[in-house]
């Protein structure tokens, strides 16, 4: 065929597809995506899978490995019809969080870690190369063998420059579709859709030629297991170890390679769709691979020995003349390579532009204004990305010369993203799992990977030296790229696969359970590993004093004016406010924090908001919040108990509260009429004297007699009113102290001559130490001395024993004096105990004895003023009252 | 107080669909064993695969899709009203 | 106006003050402060009125106003009740009390209700 004829061919394909992206992606702003949306969309995305080392190679593969072929197939298989394990978990936390992509996964998981989030970047950038130059190369075989067979018209450009237009091709398309917005979510249904249509042209084409090549060929099924049987194929032996081990490779990375997350989680839009995936994408799978083997027989068989088994699928037509089977062949195959492309840059130059250059980007310009939008910075971080990412693939691919078999390298980009496995699966699965153990399982496999399997693969002398492949790194023989610590004769895939799994999990294992995760780490785990169990992740801020004008500001620069003023509208709206700021509540900034991430990645979106609230988020408190949150369904039994003790406490505390209210209340009423009594009693004598008085011929003594009796009494009355005042007064902590040096033993005998006033005709017996009260006290000695006269004109009173005593009793302790008066009276019941020094409280009225029931609320207030403490000491024999007071009591500073 | 506790028995549908979460669960493993089995019999006097073996391969896979087709519907139908693990 | 007042009171300046006024009025007054000594006296002396304090140490005037109600030799004895709370009243009048005055009083006011219970 001409070349020019399969490039216009190749061209106006291109456009088809073009097409169908743009009407898809029009249709998608109109929000009529219809049918767009079903599950068979989605299946048919996850193609991607079968690139075009699935579509040449594969064959090859056959031809040279006989079924080992099949294990790349059988891994998807069983990790999809397993999806209730893993995919699931892993769709409904890429749709909840908003992830854009793996990196992204393992960098929100891991506390917003960016660091993370760079090395998965770096990871699958170097992991993916070899993989675009493999398309590449496939491509460029693709145009070869076609060109080659009909040599007339314009002669073939060399491989190296069609690599190149490939290369530009492709990344024109991609940053065309791929980059032509920014969406809240980073969903691309036109180049889903055209990725669809790719996948049926891949699998209508591969049916087509082992249809052909089945009944065309062959004389149908019987013909072909006879000559399967009686092929060289057959005689290859298959080796559990690569068997199993490339099962496992290859379920690994149907879940860790960029862009099956891209399409599977990111590009889900409806958790429902991967049920039917789970059955449909294994179909579509086994008829891919359901002729491959009858290919690869008749292929070995017809063509002339030497052909390139990697290319029988499209020879073999050719050689059999069908020139229109060959071109769907060859559209099939240019399929595979495109959307492998397309959904791989894309994939990454998210990850690069979130990980790498808008962190760097907002770290020089962390003071950037409203006008400057970064939406355009991230866009074309991407479209430098993704050229970047191509033009990688282009330089591998010239690098290695296009010599090596398809199978290889696929095999070595597999496992080197499968090293993001252990990090993926512990954060999902283990809440222990930590950024350290993630960092070092990662940093440990990639390491080993590249050390094991990605250097090897460029052949003895290329990137490692001879003499490193055979003595081994330093001359140490134990570090011998493809005999680690003298693993020798395993195969060099398994002995890698083997050896960077295996340290990456025990990095990743050690790094975790001997270091401490930061808060916020914790607080993602939990979120991660339970999201099937609290429906809505644990709130990670707290009232922030972001500027609702300031953030704004931000999501405007990210989301674009409309959305972002829409956003903070409904936020605003939600909060019951007019206009378009919102209050920034924790609610709000989580909301805002998820729809940044679906622009910018959980890592940037975190630190922006962070930014603005200018607060290191969570704190242990919210942490314990969501111990218990996360928990919850485990924890569920604890917690209720929990709550029932606390409401049973505060029930308590409440009940005993209520009492107390009760009691007082009571003693209030009972204090009232207390008062009332003892205003009433003066005003009563006093009243009827003046009145006698008034009336008039009395005898001169009986005059001075009554007239002394209404000054007694008029007294009392202003005793009775300075008291409620000093209370007042002592209780509102406005009192004068004066503190000077004072001599206890002299206030002592100072307030027992005062107290001798109190019911004089009792004769008390004081027992005292003098030596002990040879103390110097600073503090307000009036005061002090107003406490000890009242502590012992009670006891002077209330003491009821035949014989009443009075004991004194001085201690000195630390800085601190107690004095205790024990009487030898009956003492207060223990009820009333707890009610002695509230204000009102007088016990009975039968030992009423002139007080208005202020004497020991006044000495407790005076207590506390001079820094010290009055309590009653139960079990002495009496009543007993300890007093506390500093021996130098320093001013408080006013 | 305790949890209260899950009821003891459930009704038809929900013990249903618990069991074929179960067997959703196991079918992996299923696949995994019958696709690894070929490889007990390659030790014998036979080394290698043959025809036979291929259309073991692909009937296994056959059945597998088969078996995860019947469970798909059932799985989603149930999902959200119960997702609580037993 | 001639008769024997039992005044039992523990002020003494108010147990001072009415017995002035009563025995200017040609009363005689015993004073007595303590519940059961009133107890007793007023068994003993048969008094033709008993003014009673409200609170008192010993026996609370109520006390002592029960007793005497329960008493059938002293039951028909007029009571005056003192006191300094306004709301002991309803107690009072409950206990049996014949005439309630409270605190503070007019000399003319207590003097003018002794008289009247007096000549019943």
């Amino acid at each position: 065929m001409p070349f020019n004829l399969l490039v216009f061919a190749c061209i106006l394909y291109v456009v088809f597809l073009f097409a169908v992206a743009f009407i898809v992606e029009r249709r998608a702003q109109a929000g009529r995506l219809g049918w767009l949306r079903s599950p068979l969309v989605y299946t048919l995305s996850l193609s991607i899978y079968c690139t075009a080392w699935t579509f040449y190679g594969a064959v090859g593969y056959a031809a040279r490995s006989g079924l080992e072929f099949l294990t790349i197939y059988f891994g998807p298989t069983l990790v999809f019809i397993g999806w209730w394990w893993l995919l699931r978990k892993l769709v409904r936390i890429g749709r909840q969080y908003r992830v854009t992509s793996i990196a992204d996964l393992i960098s929100s998981r891991f506390g917003k870690s960016n660091t993370l989030g760079v090395i998965v970047t770096v990871m699958a950038v170097v992991a993916a190369t070899p993989y675009i130059a493999l398309q590449l190369q496939s491509v460029v075989l693709s145009f070869g063998v076609f060109a080659s067979v009909t040599p007339d018209g314009v002669s073939p450009p060399d491989p190296g420059s069609t690599a190149i237009w490939v290369a530009v091709g492709l990344a024109l398309f991609t940053i065309l579709f791929g980059t032509r917005n920014l969406d809240a979510k980073e969903q691309h249904h036109g180049i889903v859709t055209a990725i669809a249509v790719e996948a049926v042209v891949k699998l209508v084409a591969l049916l087509a030629v082992g249809s052909f090549v089945v009944w065309g060929i062959a004389d149908g099924v019987g013909d072909i297991i006879a000559r399967i049987d009686a092929s060289d194929l057959s005689a290859w032996q298959v080796e559990p170890g690569r068997w199993t081990g490339l099962i496992f490779l290859s379920a690994a990375a149907v879940i860790t390679l960029p862009r099956m997350f891209q399409v599977m989680v990111v590009e889900n839009d409806d958790e429902g769709h991967l049920a039917r995936a789970s059955w449909a994408f294994p179909l579509y799978l086994m008829l891919m691979s359901l002729f491959i083997v009858p290919i690869a027989v008749v292929g070995l068989d017809r063509l002339p020995a030497g052909s390139n088994p990697d290319m029988f699928i499209l020879t073999l037509p050719l050689a059999e003349g069908q020139g229109a089977l060959a071109m769907l062949v060859f559209l099939g195959g240019f399929s595979s390579a495109t959307s492998m492309v397309i959904v791989e840059s894309i994939a990454l130059a998210t990850m690069i532009s979130n990980h790498v250059v808008i962190p760097l980007w907002l770290r020089l310009r962390p003071k950037a204004g409203a006008g400057d939008d970064l939406r355009l910075v991230v866009l074309n971080a991407r479209r430098l990305a993704i050229a970047a990412v191509l033009a990688l693939g282009y330089g591998y691919y010239q690098i290695s010369g296009g010599s090596a078999a398809l199978a290889a390298i696929g095999l070595i980009a597999f496992l080197g993203v499968a090293q993001v496995l252990p990090a993926l699966l512990a954060g999902l699965f283990w809440r222990g799992a930590n950024k350290n153990g993630a960092l070092l399982g990662l940093l440990t496999g990639f390491v080993i990977w590249a050390y094991t399997s990605f250097l090897p693969s460029f052949g003895p002398g290329a990137m490692l030296s001879e003499a490193v492949f055979t003595q081994g790194l330093f001359g140490l023989s134990w570090l011998r790229p493809q005999a680690l610590f003298g693993t020798e004769g395993m195969d060099p895939m398994i002995h890698a696969l083997f050896w960077s799994l295996t340290l990456n999990v025990i990095a990743l294992c050690l790094g975790s359970l001997l270091t401490f995760p930061a808060p916020l780490e914790r607080l993602q785990g939990a979120a991660f590993v339970n999201v099937f169990e609290g429906a809505v992740g644990p709130q990670r801020w707290a009232r922030g004093q972001a500027e609702p004008e300031a953030l704004l500001t931000m999501a405007q620069r990210i989301l674009g004016e409309d959305a972002a003023l829409t956003l903070f509208q409904s936020a605003a709206r939600d909060q019951g406010k007019d206009g378009f700021l919102p209050d920034p509540t924790p609610a709000f900034l989580d909301t805002l924090e998820a729809r940044l991430s679906g622009s910018v990645g959980a890592a940037t979106a975190h630190a922006m908001i962070s930014q603005l609230v200018g607060r290191a988020t969570v704190t242990v408190e919210d942490l314990m919040a969501v111990a218990s949150e996360s928990a919850q369904i485990m924890e569920y039994s604890a917690q209720l108990e929990a709550r029932e003790a606390e409401l049973t406490r505060t029930a308590g505390a409440l009940r005993e509260a209520n009492e107390k209210l009760m009691q007082l209340s009571i003693q209030k009423d009972a204090f009232l009429s207390q008062i009332s009594h003892e205003l009433r009693t003066p005003m009563t004598s006093i009243r009827a004297f003046s009145e006698i008085l008034t009336e008039g011929d009395l005898p001169p003594e009986m005059v001075t007699k009554y007239g002394q009796i209404i000054h007694d009494e008029a007294k009392r009355l202003t005793r009775l009113l300075d008291d409620l005042l000093d209370l007042s007064v002592l209780e509102n902590g406005t009192v004068q102290l004066t503190l000077e040096l004072a001599s206890l033993q002299q206030m002592l005998d100072t307030a027992l001559t005062a107290a001798r006033q109190t019911r004089p005709e009792r004769s008390f017996t004081i027992h005292r130490d003098l030596p002990s009260e040879a103390i110097y006290l600073k503090t307000d000695a009036d005061r002090l001395t107003q406490v000890f006269i009242n502590l012992i004109s009670n006891a002077r009173k209330y003491c009821d024993a035949a014989e009443p005593e009075l004991r004194i009793a001085v201690r000195q302790r630390a800085g601190r004096v107690t004095i205790d008066f024990i009487d030898n009276g009956k003492g207060i019941p223990k009820e009333s105990q707890s009610l002695i020094f509230e204000k009102f409280a007088r016990l009975t009225d039968a030992n009423r004895a002139g007080g208005a029931g202020l004497g020991l609320a006044i000495c407790r207030e005076i207590m506390t003023n001079l820094g010290g403490s009055v309590a009653y000491l139960p079990g002495q024999g009496g009543a007993a009252f300890r007093l506390t007071v500093p021996l130098r009591l320093e001013k408080l500073a006013a | 107080m305790a949890r209260p506790k899950p009821p003891l028995f459930l009704a038809r549908a929900p013990y249903r669909r618990r069991r074929l979460r179960d067997a959703a669960r196991l079918l992996p493993i299923l696949g995994l064993f019958l696709l690894l089995l070929p490889l007990l019999w390659t030790h014998g006097d036979r080394t290698s695969l043959s025809a036979g073996d291929v259309i073991y391969f692909f009937l296994v896979w056959l059945g597998l899709i088969g078996v995860a087709a019947g469970f798909a519907p059932g799985l989603s139908s149930g999902e959200g009203t119960e997702e609580e693990e037993d | 106006m001639t008769g024997h007042v039992l005044l039992v009171e523990d002020e003494p300046n108010i147990a001072e003050a009415i017995r002035f006024i009563l025995a200017r009025d040609g009363l005689r007054v015993s004073h007595l402060a303590d519940g059961l000594e009133a107890l007793a006296a007023v068994r003993g002396d048969r008094p033709d009125l008993v003014i009673l304090d409200h609170m008192l140490p010993g026996l609370s005037g109520l006390e002592i106003l029960s007793a005497i109600r329960a008493d059938p030799d002293t039951r028909t004895v007029p009571v005056m009740m003192l006191t300094a709370r306004g709301r002991d009243r309803e107690a009072a009048e409950r206990a049996g009390a014949d005439r309630f005055i409270s605190k503070p009083f007019s000399n003319a006011e207590i003097l003018a209700e002794v008289r009247a219970m007096m000549n019943r």
